[in-house]
C-alpha cells in the first residue's frame, strides 16, 4: 500500500531522445495528490513529450516514472497501459475530438466501451459534465460545428467522463483564439479548486501562477527551477527563469499566445 | 430478314436481347465488386499488420493485380481454371461468366486494398492518441474511431472503382460470355446492314454511358460534400 504522503506522480531522471535529438535530459519532478503543477518553459523544451511519457504514449529511454504506484516506464502489455490510462485523463492542444460522433457520444464512448459502465448511468454523468463545462445545449452538435473553445471544453469533459484521478493538460489554450482562452481556463480553474490532481503544460503565465500549487520551469530538456508558484514567479532564483518570465510576461515583447491561427476551408494555419 | 424494315425497327426488335445482355454486364460487375471488396478489405487489413510476411505478400498481390491489364486477367482466369470443378463424381460447372467475375474481382481487390490502406493512413495519428489516452485497446480504437471515419472517405473512390469495373465487363464478350457487346455483335452480323451496325454500337455506347455517368456524378457530389466537412 502506498503511504498517504507518497507523490501521485513522480519522475526521476527521465531521459528521452528522438534519434540524435535529445529532448529530455534527466527530468525529475513530483506531483502530490490534489496538487496542480504547471510546467512552463520555452517552446521545444520537451514539455509536451513529458506529459506523453506520464500516460505511456511515449516511453523514455532511461529513468523512472511512477503514477500512483505504477512504474509507467516498465509497462509492457496493452492491458497494463489501459489500467494506467483509465486513471489518467489527457487533454490535447488540438482537442482531437472524434469528428464522426456527436458531442454526447464523444463523452459516452470510453465510459461504456472501456469502463463497461451502464449506458443510462454514463449518459447521466456525461450530461452533468457537459453542464459543468456549460455546453449542455450542445450535446447533439457535431464537433465540427463548435468553436475551438467549445471543442476544448468538450475534450475536457470527455477526459473527465472516465473519472480520472489525474488530469494532464497539454497547452490546451495554445490553438485557441484569444477570446476563447478564458472560457477554457475557467473550467480548469474550477477543477483545480475541487482538488483534482492536474499537470498543466502552459504558456499562460498569469493563469499558471494563479492556479498552480507548484511551478516547474524547464529549458532545453532540463528542470531549471521548481517551487511554489508565488516564489518562482516573484522571486526566481535562476537568472534563466527570470529572463524567460520577463519575455513571457511583457506583452509588448512576446505575446503570451503563439500566433493566432487562421481558419480556412476547415483547416487551421499559423500565419 | 425483312429488307423493308428500317435500322431503328431492327434495333427495337433486338432491344430485349440487348437489355438482357446489359443485365449480364451489371450482374457480373456487382458480383465482381462485391467479391473484390471483401477480399480487398482483408488484403488491406493484412497490409497494415505488423507481420512483415503479410506486408510483403499483400504488397505483391496489390502490385501484381493493379498493374496487370484487365483483359489479361480475364484471359488468365478463363484459361487457368477448369470448366468443371469438384470431386470426380459430383461435378459443378464453372461457367465463363463466373471466371470473368473472378478476373475482375482480382484488380478490384487490389484497388480496394489500396483505397482502404490510404483511408486508414489519412486519419490523423492524433485520433489514435486521443482514443488511446481514453484507455481504448488498439482493436477498439480501430473499430469505433478509425474505421467509421475511413468508410466515409472510401465511398467516393470505391464508387469510381465500381464504374470502371462496370465498363470493363464489356471485355467479357471476348471470352464468350453473352453480354451486351456480344449481343450487339450477333445482332450486327444477323441483320448485316451498315446503318444498323452503326446504330447498335451507338446504342450500347449510350447504355453504358447511361449506367456509369450517374455513378460518376453522384461520386462527384459526395466528394464535394466531404471537402467542406
Amino acid at each position: 500500500m502506498p503511504s498517504v504522503d507518497e507523490p501521485l506522480v513522480s519522475l526521476d531522471d527521465v531521459h528521452l531522445s528522438f534519434g540524435d535529438n535529445e529532448v529530455l535530459k534527466g527530468i525529475s519532478l513530483q506531483v502530490r495528490r490534489g496538487q496542480s503543477v504547471s510546467i512552463i518553459g520555452p517552446s521545444g523544451s520537451g514539455k509536451s513529450t513529458l506529459l506523453r511519457c506520464i500516460t505511456g504514449l511515449i516511453r523514455p529511454q532511461r529513468g523512472e516514472i511512477r503514477v500512483g504506484g505504477t512504474r509507467v516506464d516498465q509497462l509492457r502489455s496493452e492491458a497494463e497501459f489501459i489500467a494506467l490510462r483509465r486513471r489518467v485523463g489527457f487533454v490535447f492542444q488540438q482537442y482531437n475530438l472524434f469528428p464522426h460522433l456527436s458531442v454526447l457520444d464523444n463523452l459516452l464512448i470510453a465510459p461504456t466501451l472501456v469502463a463497461g459502465r451502464d449506458r443510462a448511468e454514463a449518459r447521466r454523468e456525461a450530461l452533468a459534465l457537459l453542464d459543468k463545462v456549460r455546453l449542455l445545449h450542445k450535446q447533439d452538435a457535431w464537433p465540427g460545428e463548435l468553436s475551438g473553445g467549445q471543442q476544448q471544453r468538450v475534450a475536457i469533459a470527455r477526459a473527465l467522463a472516465m473519472r480520472p484521478e489525474l488530469m494532464l493538460f497539454d497547452e490546451v489554450t495554445s490553438a485557441l483564439d484569444p477570446e476563447m482562452v478564458g472560457e477554457v481556463l475557467h473550467v480548469i480553474r474550477e477543477l483545480a479548486a475541487e482538488g483534482l490532481s492536474c499537470v498543466l503544460v502552459t504558456h499562460e503565465m498569469r493563469f499558471a501562477e494563479e492556479v498552480s500549487d507548484e511551478v516547474v520551469f524547464t529549458e532545453a530538456g532540463r528542470v531549471v527551477e521548481h517551487g511554489p508558484a508565488a516564489r518562482v514567479f516573484h522571486a526566481p532564483t535562476s537568472e534563466r527563469t527570470r529572463a524567460f518570465l520577463n519575455r513571457s510576461l511583457d506583452p509588448s515583447r512576446a505575446p503570451v499566445l503563439p500566433q493566432r491561427p487562421v481558419e480556412l476551408a476547415g483547416m487551421r494555419f499559423a500565419i | 430478314m425483312n429488307p423493308s424494315m428500317t435500322a431503328l425497327e431492327h434495333l427495337w426488335q433486338w432491344s430485349p436481347a440487348l437489355l438482357r445482355g446489359m443485365g449480364a454486364n451489371i450482374g457480373i460487375s456487382l458480383l465482381a465488386v462485391a467479391l473484390g471488396t471483401l477480399a480487398g478489405l482483408l488484403v488491406g487489413a493484412a497490409s497494415m499488420s505488423h507481420a512483415t510476411v503479410l506486408q510483403h505478400a499483400t504488397r505483391l498481390w496489390v502490385q501484381l493485380f493493379r498493374n496487370a491489364p484487365v483483359l489479361v486477367l480475364i484471359y488468365f482466369t478463363t484459361y487457368v481454371f477448369p470448366f468443371e470443378i469438384g470431386p470426380a463424381v459430383w461435378r459443378l460447372p464453372f461457367p465463363d461468366w463466373l471466371k470473368v467475375v473472378l478476373g475482375l474481382a482480382l484488380p478490384t481487390s487490389a484497388n480496394v486494398a489500396e483505397i482502404f490502406r490510404g483511408a486508414v493512413q489519412s486519419i490523423p495519428s492524433a485520433q489514435w492518441e486521443a482514443a488511446q489516452s481514453l484507455a481504448m485497446r488498439r482493436a477498439q480504437v480501430f473499430r469505433v474511431v478509425i474505421l467509421p471515419q475511413c468508410l466515409r472517405r472510401m465511398l467516393p473512390p470505391w464508387m469510381n472503382l465500381y464504374a470502371s469495373i462496370a465498363m470493363s465487363t464489356s471485355l467479357a464478350s471476348l471470352v464468350g460470355v453473352h453480354d451486351l457487346v456480344d449481343t450487339a455483335q450477333i445482332a450486327s452480323n444477323t441483320v448485316a446492314r451498315t446503318d444498323f451496325t452503326v446504330l447498335v454500337y451507338g446504342a450500347i455506347l449510350a447504355l453504358f454511358f447511361a449506367y456509369c455517368y450517374p455513378i460518376a456524378r453522384f461520386t462527384q457530389a459526395l466528394e464535394k460534400r466531404h471537402a467542406f466537412r
